[in-house]
C-alpha cells in the first residue's frame, strides 16, 4: 500500500445520497449572469442561493437526538457565501485574442492550490486544457466589498458557482460567434481546447472569435451550466500549475521582487510583546554603519532601511533604545491561565453520579509561516503603492489609507502569493508598518520582519481552556456540554464585517464576532441529548488570529477524549460508539471507511495504540485514525535541537467533503493540516515569560520536522453526490489532533490535560536573548556541510 | 569597500561588499538571485540551503569574506545545469511528479538538501531510506513532508 494516496475507488454512494443533496435540481436550474461591454469577450456572473440540505437523522436505539445545532443549517461558509453574494457578479472572465482565457481571481494563494483549481473550474466549463486559463491574485478592489476574504476553508465553495457561471457565458457567446461565422447550427459544433469546429473539419480559435463574441453594450444572459456526468477535468489529479517554477526558483515572493530603490528594511522591536521606543540614543551613530542609508523612530520599534538586510539585522542588534512596556508586561502562562479560569463560564446541567467532567488548556502557538511577514511599500505624497500577501486586501487598503490620510483609491495594493499563511495573513501588519516607514522616510521599502520578531511578535493562536461535562445514563447521552474560555482572537475588518454583516441571517441572533464565528463553526456530531457550545473571550492584549482555525482543533481534542471516555464507561469500542452515536448517515459512512482503512481494533505492542476521532465541518466530515508510539525507546530519542516525545507512526485520514476539484491538491491540504495537527497536540508550543515569547525561532518552536512526521499516510477521499465543493485548507487538523490525543489516553493510560503534551517539559534550548532582538547569524557554515 | 569574486551557478561573479556580510545577503540582495530563501538566518531552518562546491551549505552562516574566488556556489537557479542533459535535474523533475510544492518558499533548499543527502548517502553506501530522510532538517511549515520523502527517494533513483 502507498503511503498515502487519495482514493481511486469510484463506488457510488447509496441512492438517499442523490436524493438527499439535490442533485438533479441543480443541473436543471440556470443562472443569470452578463456579458460585459467591450471589444473582446468579457463574461461575469451572477448567482442564487443553492439548496443544500444533508441533514437525515440517523437514530441509534439508545441515541438521544440532539436538537440541530446552527452549523447544521447554516454554517461559517454560508455566512462567508452569503456576504460576497450581493457584489459575486463582479467576477469576470475574459477571452484573449491568443488564444487564452484570464481571470483575476479575488483571493490570497498562499500555497492552497486555489489557482490550479480556479484554472481547473473554467477549463472545465470552456473545454479548454487548464494551461489555457491565465489565473492571476486580483488587486484589492474595494467594489468587491466582502468578497475578496480569503479564509475558513471557503475559497471553492463561495468561487465555484460564480466563476463557472462566467465561464460557461463565455463558452456560449464563443459558440453562437462560430455558428453565426460558419453558417451552422451550433448544436453540430464541437469546442476543444480553445478551437471550434464544425463536422465539415473547419475550424475556429477563441481568439479568432473573442472580437465578434463580444457584446456592443452589457447585457443579461441566462445560461445552464454543464452537467457533472461530463465533467473531464473537475475530480482528475492535477499538478500545480506553477510546480516547474517553485522548483526552479523562478516563482516570485515579495522580498524576491526588484522593485526600484525599494531597500531592504528591518525593525528593532521591543523587549516586551508590543512594547515601543520611547527614545534612541544612538540613531546619528547608527545612521553612519556600513551599508545602512536610514533610520528612523515609529511607532512599534525603530526603521533601519539599508543595501542588504544583514546589515539592516546588524544595526538594528546596535540600536540602544529605551522602551516602554508592552501590552502583558509581566505576564506568564501561569497568570493569563488564571485570567482564563475567572471568565470561565458556568456549566448548565446538573452533576450527578453519571457526570463525566473534563477540563484541558490549550497554550498559545505561533502561526508564522516560513515566509515572515512582509511587503514593500512606495508611498509618494498623494498615492501609495503596496505588494504584499494579504488574504484581506480591501480592509489592508482601507486601514493602510486611513494611516496615510489618503483616499482609498490613493492606495493600490498588489496581492501577492505569500509563503505560507495558516491564518497569518488574514492580517496585513507588515503592509501597514512598511507604508507608514516609507512615509517617514520618503522613500520605498522592502520591509521583512526577522524571525525571531514574527515568532516572539507576530500573531498567536489564542490560550484557552475548554471544559466538558457530560451526562451519561446506562445506554444513553443526556447532555454534553462544552464551554470554552479564550484569550480574545482578534477581529480584522476584512474578516469580522462579512460575518458580521451576516450574522443576523444565522438562526442564532445577533451575536459578536467571535460568539457568531464560535456558533457557525463549532458543532458535536453525535446525537448526545442537549448539546451546547458556548464560547468566553478575555482581551489581554496579545496579537492574536486563527490558525488553521480558531476554535475546532481545541475543541475537538477536548470532545473526543470525552466521547472516548463516554464510550469506556458505556462499555462501548470508541469506533462503535462513535457510529452508533453518529448524528448523520453520512458521518457513519466516514467512520466505517475510516476502520475499515485503519485496520481499527488491531493487535497493538504495549506503549502503543490507535486512537480515532471524527469532526464535522466545512460541509464535510473528516474521520481521523493514528497509530501512536509512546514506547520510552521512541519517546525518549535524542535528536539536536528537536523535539521528540511520543511518535505518530501511521495515520489514515477519511474525508468527505463533497465535491473535489482537485483530488491530488485535496490531499495536499490534508496532508498539511494532519502534520499541523501533530504539532499542536505533541511539539508546538510558545511559552510566555516575563511579558514576552519565549521561542525565537525554529530550534525553540517544535513544528513538525522528517522525524516526526508519520512514516505512514493512507488519506482517503470519500467519492460524494454532493453537488458543490466544501472546504480544504483547515480541515485536516481537528480530527488529527483528536485521534493522536485519544491515542495518547489510550496508550499510557492517562488522560492528557493540556496540549501541547511537551508543553511543560523542560525547555531543550537556552532561549536568545530579547535585546539585542535578532539572534546574530553564525559564522561556521562552512563547517557544517554535507 | 573589498572586492569578493566567487563562481554563482556556473558565472565568475564580483561584488563589493564589506567583508563580513553574510553571503545569503551578498545573493539575494546584491546580486539579485532570490532562489535561496530566508527562514530564520541562524542555520536552523535550512530555507537557504544552496551548494558550495557540491556540498550542501547554508548562505546566511557564511560571511562574503571566506568564499574563495575558486569556490563554486550553486543555488536552485544552477541546479539543473549540474546534471547531465538539457532538463532539469532529477530531483527536480520528482518534485513536479510528486506534486511536493505547497507555497513553494521552502522548496529550493529542500531540494538542494535532498541532492547532497542522496550523493553523500551513495558516496557512503548507504540506503535513501527514511533513515537518511530524517537527517534532513529542512522545515516546511506546510507540511508536505510525506510527498518530499517520496520525491527523494524517486529522485535517488535517476541520480
Amino acid at each position: 500500500m502507498p503511503n498515502h494516496r487519495a482514493t481511486t475507488t469510484r463506488e457510488k454512494p447509496p441512492r438517499e445520497h442523490s436524493r438527499r443533496f439535490g442533485q438533479s435540481d441543480l443541473s436543471r436550474r440556470r443562472f443569470l449572469g452578463y456579458v460585459v461591454a467591450g471589444t473582446s469577450l468579457i463574461a461575469a456572473a451572477e448567482f442564487t442561493r443553492e439548496s443544500i440540505s444533508d441533514s437525515v437523522p440517523n437514530a441509534s436505539a439508545a441515541a438521544i437526538p440532539s436538537t440541530p445545532q446552527t452549523p447544521e443549517i447554516y454554517d461559517l461558509s454560508d455566512a462567508i457565501r452569503d456576504a460576497a453574494r450581493p457584489t459575486a457578479n463582479l467576477i469576470r472572465v475574459k477571452v484573449n485574442r491568443d488564444n487564452t482565457v484570464s481571470f483575476a481571481l479575488p483571493r490570497s494563494d498562499n500555497g492552497q492550490g486555489i489557482i490550479t483549481s480556479t484554472q481547473m473550474i473554467i477549463a472545465e466549463e470552456m473545454n479548454l486544457d487548464p494551461d489555457q486559463v491565465i489565473v492571476t491574485l486580483a488587486d484589492a478592489r474595494p467594489e468587491l466589498v466582502f468578497n475578496q476574504l480569503t479564509g475558513g476553508s471557503t475559497t471553492t465553495f463561495s468561487t465555484y458557482t460564480p466563476i463557472r457561471v462566467a465561464a460557461a457565458i463565455a463558452a456560449g457567446r464563443l459558440l453562437d460567434a462560430a455558428a453565426a461565422e460558419m453558417g451552422q447550427d451550433k448544436a453540430v459544433l464541437t469546442s476543444r481546447a480553445g478551437t471550434i469546429t464544425d463536422t465539415a473539419g473547419k475550424a475556429l480559435s477563441f481568439g479568432d472569435l473573442t472580437a465578434k463574441a463580444a457584446a456592443p453594450v452589457t447585457q443579461a444572459v441566462q445560461v445552464a451550466l454543464k452537467d457533472r456526468e461530463k465533467f473531464t477535468i473537475i475530480g482528475k489529479p492535477r499538478t500545480k500549475s506553477d510546480a516547474r517554477d517553485m522548483v526552479t526558483g523562478k516563482k516570485k515572493f515579495t522580498t524576491d521582487l526588484q522593485i526600484a530603490d525599494a531597500l531592504p528594511t528591518i525593525l528593532c522591536r521591543a523587549p516586551d510583546l508590543n512594547g515601543y521606543p520611547r527614545s534612541v540614543q544612538n540613531l546619528d551613530q547608527v545612521r553612519t554603519m556600513p551599508g545602512i542609508t536610514d533610520v528612523v523612530k515609529v511607532e512599534g520599534g525603530v526603521a533601519v532601511r539599508g543595501n542588504t538586510y544583514g546589515q539592516c539585522i546588524d544595526a538594528v542588534n546596535a540600536l540602544k533604545v529605551t522602551w516602554a512596556n508592552g501590552t502583558v508586561h509581566g505576564a506568564d502562562d501561569a497568570s493569563v491561565l488564571k485570567e482564563l479560569r475567572a471568565a470561565e463560564l458556568p456549566l448548565a446541567a446538573p452533576k450527578g453520579p453519571g457526570s463525566l467532567e473534563g477540563d484541558f488548556v490549550f497554550y498559545f502557538r505561533s502561526n508564522s509561516s516560513l515566509e515572515t511577514n512582509c511587503a514593500i511599500a512606495d508611498v509618494k505624497a498623494n498615492s501609495a503603492t503596496i505588494w504584499g500577501p494579504a488574504k484581506s486586501p480591501i480592509a489592508a487598503q482601507a486601514e493602510i489609507a486611513k494611516k496615510l490620510g489618503m483616499p482609498q483609491n490613493a492606495v493600490t495594493f498588489h496581492v501577492m502569493q505569500g509563503g505560507g499563511s495558516f491564518g497569518r495573513k488574514l492580517f496585513f501588519d507588515a503592509a501597514e508598518e512598511a507604508a507608514l516607514v516609507s512615509k517617514a522616510m520618503g522613500k520605498p521599502v522592502k520591509l521583512m520582519w526577522s524571525r525571531s520578531d514574527d515568532s516572539r511578535q507576530g500573531r498567536v493562536h489564542p490560550m484557552a481552556t475548554c471544559r466538558i461535562r457530560a451526562n451519561v445514563t446506562a445506554d444513553a447521552v443526556t447532555s454534553f456540554e462544552i464551554r470554552h474560555t479564550s484569550v480574545a482572537t482578534e477581529g480584522n475588518p476584512g474578516l469580522s464585517e462579512p460575518i458580521t454583516a451576516a450574522a443576523n441571517k444565522a438562526p442564532l441572533g445577533n451575536l459578536g464576532v467571535a460568539e457568531s464565528l464560535f456558533e457557525l463553526t463549532q458543532f458535536t456530531p453525535y446525537n448526545f441529548g442537549a448539546s451546547t457550545r458556548f464560547l468566553n473571550e478575555v482581551d489581554m492584549g496579545f496579537n492574536t488570529s486563527s490558525m488553521r482555525n480558531i476554535y475546532s482543533p481545541d475543541v475537538a481534542t477536548a470532545r473526543e477524549l470525552m466521547v472516548d471516555q463516554i464510550a469506556a464507561k458505556l462499555g462501548t469500542d470508541p469506533y462503535v460508539f462513535r457510529s452508533e452515536f453518529a448524528k448523520q448517515a453520512r458521518f457513519k459512512a466516514v467512520l466505517d471507511r475510516a476502520a475499515q482503512e485503519g485496520d481499527w481494533g488491531k493487535s497493538m505492542a504495549d506503549g502503543t495504540a490507535q486512537g480515532i476521532a471524527m469532526h464535522v465541518e466545512y460541509k464535510g466530515c473528516a474521520v481521523c485514525i493514528v497509530e501512536l508510539d509512546c514506547t520510552p525507546a521512541t519517546v525518549n530519542r535524542k535528536i539536536r535541537q528537536a523535539r521528540t516525545g511520543p511518535r505518530v507512526t501511521k495515520v489514515t485520514y477519511v474525508v468527505d467533503a463533497g465535491l473535489i476539484i482537485n483530488p491530488r491538491g485535496y490531499e495536499a491540504q490534508m496532508m498539511g493540516g494532519i502534520n499541523d495537527g501533530l504539532a499542536m497536540t505533541l511539539t508546538s508550543s510558545l511559552h510566555l515569560d516575563d511579558g514576552h515569547f519565549v521561542e525565537a525561532s525554529w530550534d525553540n518552536y517544535f513544528y513538525t520536522r522528517q522525524w516526526n512526521t508519520p512514516p505512514e499516510m493512507n488519506i482517503v477521499i470519500m467519492d460524494s453526490d454532493a453537488p458543490e465543493p466544501g472546504g480544504a485548507g483547515e480541515f485536516g487538523v481537528a480530527a488529527t489532533c483528536g485521534a493522536i490525543a485519544c491515542a495518547y489516553a489510550r496508550a499510557t493510560g492517562k488522560i492528557p490535560t493540556y496540549f501541547p503534551l511537551d508543553h511543560k517539559d523542560p525547555l531543550p534550548f537556552t532561549p536568545y536573548p530579547t535585546s539585542p532582538p535578532i539572534p546574530p547569524s553564525p559564522t561556521n557554515g562552512l563547517q557544517t556541510t554535507f | 569597500m573589498p572586492t569578493h569574486t566567487f563562481k554563482l551557478n556556473g558565472q565568475q561573479v564580483s561584488v563589493d561588499v564589506e567583508d563580513d556580510v553574510h553571503l545569503l545577503w551578498v545573493i539575494r540582495d546584491l546580486l539579485k538571485v532570490t532562489g535561496p530563501k530566508y527562514g530564520c538566518g541562524i542555520n536552523v531552518c535550512k530555507a537557504c540551503t544552496s551548494h558550495i562546491n557540491g556540498k550542501a551549505f547554508n548562505p546566511c552562516s557564511v560571511q562574503v569574506k571566506d568564499i574563495q574566488p575558486t569556490d563554486e556556489v550553486t543555488t536552485i537557479e544552477g541546479l539543473a545545469d549540474t546534471a547531465p542533459g538539457g532538463g532539469l535535474h532529477p530531483m527536480q523533475d520528482a518534485w513536479i511528479e510528486k506534486d511536493v510544492a505547497q507555497c513553494g518558499y521552502c522548496q529550493p533548499g529542500q531540494i538542494m538538501a535532498a541532492v547532497a543527502k542522496v550523493k553523500q548517502c551513495k558516496a557512503e553506501g548507504r540506503d535513501v531510506d527514511d533513515d537518511a530522510i530524517e537527517e534532513l532538517r529542512n522545515i516546511c511549515r506546510c507540511g508536505t513532508y510525506n510527498r518530499i520523502r517520496e520525491a527523494i527517494k524517486a529522485g535517488a533513483e535517476n541520480m
